[in-house]
């Protein structure tokens, strides 16, 4: 597998720049002759496709759910990252780009993050003018705050449903371009199969989730914009849907698979009541502005927390991290909960559980005031576990909730399969190990509207492939793959229904490949999950057919490529001998529990290829270079 | 708790459809609504049946797929809470609960639980937009915005389009969602430009797609789990009233 990464040269500020005048142009009356496909409609993909069809192409757009304002996209709270600089606090692209690679731990491409902070203040103006209701000051002009890994306050917020109102934004772009006839969409279609083609993606097969049917499409270029892969825990923040199987398929026919292994874990999340949980809650990182992280000092305090006097209480985040304070990144205050757990200190049920305190912040500024900011979050709390944080701390405990991880791509986004462009979550991404709050939205929207529709066209313009349609046999062969899976899905008539075998791989990934991971872990649960694969293509069972609706097959389908795709993620863990971001090797950790990277041997991407069924991965490497942000050690304190 | 369930069943667009009966043992008042379900559905699958279909995806309230009438209310009749925020401590031990689709000429069920809402996306696509290409925009500061019109932009703007609405209605109307997209859009300066075409368009197709008209009964408002008000409704009206005048 040959990995260029594309990287321009020369001083990092005028990269993309020049870059983007290197590109090759189509010219308008050209474009209309492209056929592109765009599968997933989250922001990235639905920014894409709306950006994309603008330009001229023919563009269709994919997604599982019913309308396409439904991907999980929506759920996103807090708010979206720009450097504008409005506070006048000390912000520029440069503070944005220099966050961003030390948030990551010195794991991702220098240039990639650059631009990200560069297209950062224009993905702002794009959103203001489609109407996006950003929150704002009384003088009218926009409003900010802050999030975990930053001193300055630079993140837009629209109050805790940022993702909800940019989604809608890209949304009301895409439909806008639907009703121009510019582009076709395909709801509740899901992708099944990547068609190559003498080396370069041309099409995809879907299932019309609806009537069964198994559908070709043909394309000049596909792009993969479906998300990440956090659903292989089965409890995450993720929606129910979320699934690899757009970007695990894709591996299968020769795509490199980066850093499967980086995951990250939110460190404020409502904690799990019961076994029969189907999915975790986030509280949005936001209220880390105003609440504070607490435990009981003493192990196994049972009191009412109102009954725990401020002496007796140890303000975790402010005692380690005390210049960043409860505004510590994600996955180190992750780790500060864990361990305050780990140490008997847990609060509620099981003591897995710390507290978030808003009663100081009430008492500064009035409930009022903090109704405003976080009112929509706390009736969220209320409504899910039925007590008001405006009297009584939050109990929150991290989770699941982004994957760092995902498709290689070089700087033009493009995957190791020429044509097979992938953005947003589903490609391994400009965050490293470890990604700051805010900044997903921004990456999404940055590959959507600012990225993608320059390189892409420098790839149909380039690459001259000839045409071809659903009558080849590469299509025809993809298709009954895809109908085979099916029927051998359904033909399995098992005892276990499709949730119990994902619960049991959940279960496996979150002990031995969750919060903390050990080789020895790491090497059982090598041996476990093709044991629980087998397993599950023995003892499934599917009721229904595929001919109409059937929701046990879609997800057994998903499912069935989680149990692959799981045995990747462990292997690329076990590999990765080092602690770094969202990467926590037990073996390597500093006395006080901080990570300990080795840049000798690993700073750079593993990038994974497929070597067949029952062949272990091969493993092909990127190194990474710093010319501009010099690795150190990574410290909030 | 134990429940007793009685769910629609419907196999397909062309089936007659009926109530089944069914029993929720062991229920967590913890739980969530679909939780319980769940429960029910892998029961049923272990038993070689099919589950019961029901949309859903975030499971936080803000996905606006899930779609379910409980007790003749849409999302259950709590405020402002979708059917995945719904919680069985609100129900009691031996209660019975009747769980049907939304219902509404304009949203066909596809089967049991799950309804088509593609007509809410071809109504965005007729008008509810900003027509502005990417690229080109200026400085998102150039403009200021009173914050009090942001505010109402945004209160519109929390709309889901899960279709509540249209499934309280006795018109089946979508004149909420129609009047919420207008009035994100119409409190924004960006939006205000395209105000009087936008609500012409959005609620030709409205009608178009079959949709009745609106008695200002407020059923709408009531149910709404992101509780967006009427006044969306009269903004509309307002709109499409001046659209005559200027012969839009």
């Amino acid at each position: 597998m040959k990995l260029d990464s594309k990287t321009p040269s020369g001083p990092i500020e005028q990269r993309w720049t020049k870059h983007k005048f290197d590109l090759k142009l189509v010219n308008p009356a050209n474009k209309r002759k492209y056929r592109v496909l765009v599968v997933g409609t989250g922001l990235a993909g639905s920014s894409a496709a709306a950006s994309l069809a603008e330009l001229g192409y023919q563009v269709d757009a994919f997604c599982f759910q019913d309308s396409p304002r439904r991907a999980h996209s929506i759920a996103a709270q807090g708010g979206i990252n720009a450097a504008k600089n409005y506070r006048n606090d000390g912000d520029s692209v440069f503070r944005l780009f220099y966050d961003t690679v030390k948030g990551g731990e010195w794991r991702a491409r220098e240039s990639n993050v650059y631009r990200l902070a560069e297209v950062s203040v224009n993905i702002i103006d794009q959103c203001v003018a489609q109407g996006v209701p950003f929150a704002r000051e009384y003088g009218g002009l926009l409003d900010n705050r802050s999030f975990g890994g930053a001193q300055v306050s630079r993140t837009f917020y629209a109050q805790g449903q940022t993702g909800q109102q940019l989604l809608i934004g890209a949304y009301q772009a895409l439909s806008r371009q639907v009703g121009l006839g510019a582009v076709k969409l395909h709801a509740r279609h899901e992708m099944l199969e990547l068609v190559v083609i003498d080396g370069r993606a041309r099409g995809i097969i879907t299932r019309d989730l609806v009537t069964g049917k198994i559908e070709s499409h043909v394309a000049d270029a596909v792009v993969l914009a479906s998300g990440g892969y956090g659903n292989v825990f089965y409890l995450s923040t993720n929606a129910k849907g979320c699934n690899v199987t757009a970007t695990y398929r894709a591996y299968r026919k020769g795509a490199g698979f980066g850093n499967p292994c980086y995951t990250q874990i939110h460190p404020t999340c409502i904690p799990v009541s019961g076994d029969y949980q189907s999915k975790l809650t986030l509280m949005s990182e936001s209220l880390r502005n105003d609440g504070r992280v607490w435990v009981p000092k003493a192990k196994g305090d049972a009191r009412a927390p109102a009954q725990i006097p401020d002496a007796e209480r140890d303000y975790i985040l402010e005692r380690k991290y005390p210049s960043y304070g409860n505004l510590a990144p994600r996955d180190v205050s992750s780790r500060a909960a864990k361990e305050a757990c780990d140490a008997g200190k847990g609060v509620g049920p099981g003591g897995r559980g710390v507290y978030l305190d808003f009663a100081d912040a009430i008492k500064r500024l009035g409930p009022n005031k903090i109704g405003e900011r976080y009112g929509n979050l706390f009736s969220m709390y209320q409504t899910i576990t039925g007590d008001s944080p405006y009297e009584k701390p939050m109990r929150i405990y991290p989770a699941v909730h982004y994957t760092m991880g995902g498709l290689w791509v070089d700087y033009n986004l493009e995957s190791t399969i020429p044509g097979l462009f992938v953005i947003g979550e589903a490609n391994f991404s400009d965050h490293g190990a470890n990604r700051l709050g805010a900044s997903a939205l921004m990456q999404g929207l940055a590959d959507g509207y600012f990225v993608l529709p320059y390189t892409l066209g420098n790839y149909l313009a380039t690459a001259k492939a000839p045409k071809v349609d659903e009558s080849h046999p590469e299509f025809k062969k993809a298709a009954d793959e895809s109908t085979a899976k099916l029927k051998k899905l359904l033909g399995i008539k098992g005892k276990r229904t499709v949730d119990s075998f994902h619960r049991e791989l959940g279960l496996l990934m979150w002990e031995k490949c969750g919060m903390a991971r050990n080789a020895k872990g790491l090497n059982e649960l090598i041996q476990q999950i093709p044991a629980l694969r087998e397993e599950f293509w023995k003892n499934l069972n599917v009721p229904g057919s595929d001919g109409n609706l059937n929701l046990a097959l879609e997800k057994a389908g998903r499912v069935a490529d989680f149990m692959e795709f799981a045995e990747l993620m462990a292997r690329d863990a076990l590999d990765r001998d080092e602690s770094c971001g969202g990467h926590f090797r037990e073996e390597h950790q500093d006395e006080e529990g901080e990570c300990v990277r080795n840049d000798d041997k690993y700073m750079n991407v593993s990038v994974w290829e497929y070597a067949g069924d029952g062949q272990a991965p091969k493993k092909n490497v990127e190194p990474l270079s710093f010319e501009y942000v010099h690795p150190a050690k990574r410290s909030y304190k | 708790m134990n429940l007793k369930l009685h769910v629609w069943r419907q196999s397909g667009p062309n089936d007659a459809g009926a109530m089944k009966e069914y029993v929720a043992k062991n229920v967590n008042p913890h739980m969530s609504f679909l939780e319980m379900l769940d429960v029910v559905n892998e029961e049923l699958q272990s038993k070689g049946e099919e589950a019961i279909a029901f949309d859903h995806d975030c499971r936080e309230g803000i996905c606006g797929m899930c779609s379910m009438v409980i007790n003749g209310l849409p999302h259950g009749g709590h405020r402002g809470v979708t059917t995945c925020q719904l919680h069985m401590r609100h129900f009691n031990d031996g209660d019975e609960i009747w769980i049907e689709p939304w219902r509404a000429k304009a949203f066909p069920v596809i089967k049991d639980l799950v309804v088509d809402r593609s007509a809410f996306d071809r109504i965005i696509q007729k008008g509810g937009f900003v027509s502005v290409n990417t690229g080109g925009a200026p400085d998102a500061n150039a403009l200021p915005i009173p914050k009090k019109e942001a505010d109402q932009a945004f209160e519109a703007a929390a709309c889901i389009g899960c279709g509540a609405c249209v499934a309280a209605c006795k018109n089946g109307s979508a004149m909420l969602f129609v009047g919420a997209k207008a009035s994100h859009l119409g409190h924004t300066p960006q939006g205000d430009v395209e105000r009087f075409d936008r609500a012409r368009a959005m609620t030709m197709q409205m009608d178009a797609e079959g949709f009745g008209t609106c008695s200002n009964l407020s059923q709408c408002e009531a149910v709404c789990p992101k509780t967006i008000s009427v006044k969306v409704i009269a903004e509309l009206n307002r709109d499409l009233l001046k659209a005559q005048f200027k012969g839009k």
